[in-house]
């Protein structure tokens, strides 16, 4: 155990911060943006965003390699412009992060803005505030419970990402090696105890983000059901 | 003067009113789903009618061959059904939302004068669950007039209240209008609540004024 490299814990803690911070960007910009609006295209767009929930990860995988390969649309234009290599990457295994949380963070932050009374934000305009403040004084608020479930659970599923990153981003000791490819490599070679060690990390990191989620979840609705006093 | 003249396709039902107005108070008397609702979003440019206008005072809210006005820049106050007030701020946050930083030196007084008559200074640092019917009431109307709103939209705005707390807001609204003198536009069922607030009623049924009741000025409550 005393060979053991920490760099699957670090890069795995950094693949999932950026790829939460990203996803969770985004999941409640669209989702805000979609949820009160109907256009034709939108169960359409909707289902593409939730499709990685049902691919297999290594059909997501695939798709990501096709699209951020050398000679993928997206990999070519990065290598050429930017001169960034996604594929056997860290990059890569911050996208694949992405490309499978994400429907989480969507998902849950629509359920979040459509439990909104429309009338709150709705009294809001009536009082002369802007979009953006209606936004940050009174939707982001009041949905925060659940897009911080989106969050603890995004982060978690990026945390424990295996199938697509394989596909995308390799196994390459101290550069792309996350925490499940360290178990599964740890595995195939044998190495019994290595693996014990980061399945014993993940657990407990999974384990303790779930306790604390469900702690806070119980505190903030004692908080909102108080009794009249 | 308030001019208004809607037309808005419903589902079942074409919205047709018109009617004109001036600092008095105007009941909008109908059962469910005869659209009365959908008049005080238009009014409050929640919603769109397909054609008309709605002006006060010569300045267009709606008018169908403008952009409309947004909410923002209609300068009005709304009590929501069942109030609206926001879950997550105290009753003064709640208050103080609609002021411009840039009057609040001037709107502090009017607040004041707000708190006074409707007795809720005591309930600034409580949040909306930790207070009764009556008091949600009370404190949505203050925020409703803390904009110094130009008219005042009121849906069904004491439903939810027990008689006894329906009858002392009725003569708060009607010393409410007393003091500030500005169009009150109120939805009801109630036909003794629309007796006693309006100087008009409008009787709607399936989107059209059916009937139009106009009272001699009155009424001040019997306790004042």
């Amino acid at each position: 155990m005393n060979d053991v490299h920490y760099s699957p814990l670090f890069l795995s803690l950094k693949v999932a911060a950026i790829s939460t911070s990203v996803v969770f960007i985004a999941g409640v910009l669209f989702a805000h943006l979609l949820v009160r609006r109907n256009f034709f295209g939108k169960s359409f767009l909707e289902s593409f965003f939730l499709l990685p929930l049902v691919l297999p990860p290594t059909v997501v995988g695939f798709g990501l390699l096709v699209l951020f390969g050398k000679n993928g649309w997206v990999g070519s234009w990065l290598l050429t412009w930017f001169d960034i290599q996604v594929v056997f990457s860290w990059i890569g295994a911050v996208i694949a992060s992405i490309v499978v949380s994400f429907p989480l963070m969507y998902q849950s932050a629509v359920a979040s803005f459509e439990s909104l009374d429309p009338r709150l934000e709705n009294a809001a305009r009536t009082m002369g505030a802007s979009e953006w403040r209606v936004f940050w004084t009174i939707s982001f608020p009041l949905a925060w419970p659940g897009l911080l479930a989106g969050l603890v659970l995004s982060f978690a599923r990026g945390l424990g990402e295996f199938g697509a990153t394989l596909m995308l981003a390799g196994y390459i000791p101290g550069k792309t090696d996350t925490i499940p490819m360290a178990i599964y490599f740890a595995v195939q070679s044998g190495h019994m105890e290595t693996a014990t060690f980061w399945v014993t990390i993940i657990v407990a990191l999974g384990f303790s983000t779930i306790m604390w989620l469900n702690w806070w979840t119980k505190r903030n609705v004692r908080r909102f059901a108080k009794d009249h006093t | 003067m308030l001019k208004v003249q809607i037309r808005k396709k419903l589902s079942h039902f074409t919205l047709d009113v018109s009617w004109e107005m001036d600092n008095e108070i105007l009941v909008l008397f109908g059962p469910s789903g005869s659209g009365k609702t959908t008049i005080l979003n238009s009014m409050a440019g929640l919603t769109h009618p397909d054609s008309g206008f709605i002006t006060l005072n010569g300045r267009a809210f709606f008018h169908t061959q403008h952009k409309p006005l947004s909410p923002q820049k209609r300068n009005i106050g709304y009590l929501f059904q069942d109030y609206a007030l926001f879950p997550h701020m105290t009753v003064e946050k709640n208050i103080h939302y609609g002021v411009k930083k840039k009057a609040a030196n001037h709107s502090s007084f009017r607040i004041e004068q707000l708190l006074s008559v409707l007795g809720i200074g005591h309930l600034l640092k409580k949040y909306p669950h930790q207070i009764s019917g009556g008091e949600k009431q009370r404190v949505a109307l203050a925020r409703a007039l803390a904009t110094e709103p130009s008219f005042l939209l009121l849906d069904e705005p004491l439903s939810a209240l027990d008689q006894e707390t329906r009858i002392e807001c009725q003569n708060e609204l009607l010393r409410l209008h007393q003091i500030w003198r500005i169009p009150f536009i109120i939805v009801t069922h109630d036909m003794n609540e629309a007796e006693k607030l309006g100087d008009t009623i409008l009787f709607l049924e399936k989107g059209k004024i059916i009937q139009t009741v106009n009272h001699p000025p009155k009424k001040w409550p019997a306790d004042h």
